[in-house]
């Protein structure tokens, strides 16, 4: 009978190592969660903001001072393609900067509280790995996301976003919890539709980085943490 | 039974040699400091028991310089690779059967 228990002890203590080995399971539900919300109050702020901005009125008048040159798709403040002699807005870019930065900050607090309380490493060859093979496709996808505002193409940055962000967690998922591949997939999909309702980007951007972060960290907290 | 009793390898009878096998099957190569911090050991501990499993020739010890600073990396040999499967494979029978 011990002589079991020790060779059952064995074989979990060997199945631990090798996931802990390979895998940053330190990643916290509540990191999810927050940046769920974070995106959905910034998808709110830029709604509001693109509301006033694109709105026809706003619009005829940005035209005659020479702001904007030409307008080539409009339905309601949904720009699908237009020619901005000055580039899109910085308020825009500085909500989304905002928005980033506050998921990242705290999803990073969340998870370096889960590591100290699992005993694991925030800073580990793991969390190195999970890091990389995220930010290569996210990296990619920024750059081609900035040469589509360029081009004045910014019906497609949400879908840009939503496909790259969408590869980049089912990139990185082999190195954490495999259900964040489910919500890479998710969002590609979501990425992809989004093609097809070209002008409705702030739409799937909100289920995309909002809704869809939110039902995934609320899993992943009652499936890992709650306990 | 005397047989499944037998193929479990003295080899891998430590937690810690189990460890550094765990470690080595997943990973393609590991340094002596990522190891120590996987498997919380000492130095001096991690460092007899590779050299054990290395006389087996189950493991591979590569030493290299990086610098001044000496960085010794671990890898499993096919060897290895088959022994401690056979290992594992010998637990779960042994477990298999028993319940």
């Amino acid at each position: 009978m011990n002589e079991n228990q020790k060779h059952i002890e064995d074989l979990q203590q060997i199945r631990s190592i090798m996931e802990r080995s390979t895998q940053f399971i330190s990643l916290s539900g509540l990191s999810g969660i927050s940046a769920g919300i974070f995106g959905l109050i910034g998808a709110a702020l830029a709604y509001l903001k693109l509301a006033g901005e694109f709105s026809i009125s706003s619009l005829n008048s940005r035209l005659y001072s020479g702001e904007v040159v030409d307008v080539i798709d409009i339905n309601f403040f949904n720009v699908v393609r237009m020619n901005l002699a000055f580039g899109p807005t910085m308020d825009l870019v500085i909500i989304a900067t905002a928005t980033l930065s506050l998921a990242l900050i705290f999803a990073t607090i969340f998870t370096a509280r889960k590591a100290k309380k699992d005993g694991n490493n925030l800073w580990s060859p793991t969390a190195k790995k999970l890091l990389v093979n995220t930010a290569i496709p996210l990296v990619v996808g920024g750059l081609f996301c900035i040469a589509l505002l360029k081009h004045g193409l910014f019906g497609l940055v949400a879908p840009c976003t939503l496909i790259f962000y969408g590869l980049a967690l089912i990139n990185g998922s082999k190195y954490t919890l495999p259900e964040i591949r489910y919500v890479g997939v998710l969002n590609i999909i979501l990425g992809l539709l989004n093609t097809i309702y070209i002008g409705q980007g702030l739409f799937f951007w909100a289920l995309g980085f909002g809704v869809i972060h939110i039902i995934y960290g609320v899993v992943m907290y009652f499936k890992y943490e709650r306990k | 039974m005397k047989g499944l009793i037998t193929n479990l390898n003295k080899a891998f009878e430590n937690r810690i040699r189990l460890g550094i096998m765990s470690v080595l099957m997943v990973n393609s190569e590991v340094d002596f400091k990522t190891m120590k911090e996987m498997l919380d050991v000492s130095d001096g501990n991690l460092a007899s028991h590779t050299s054990a499993l290395e006389k087996n020739e189950y493991i591979l010890i590569t030493k290299k310089f990086v610098g001044k600073k000496p960085n010794t990396t671990y890898t499993v040999t096919k060897l290895g690779r088959k022994a401690f499967q056979d290992h594992l494979s010998a637990l779960e029978t042994l477990l298999g059967k028993s319940s």
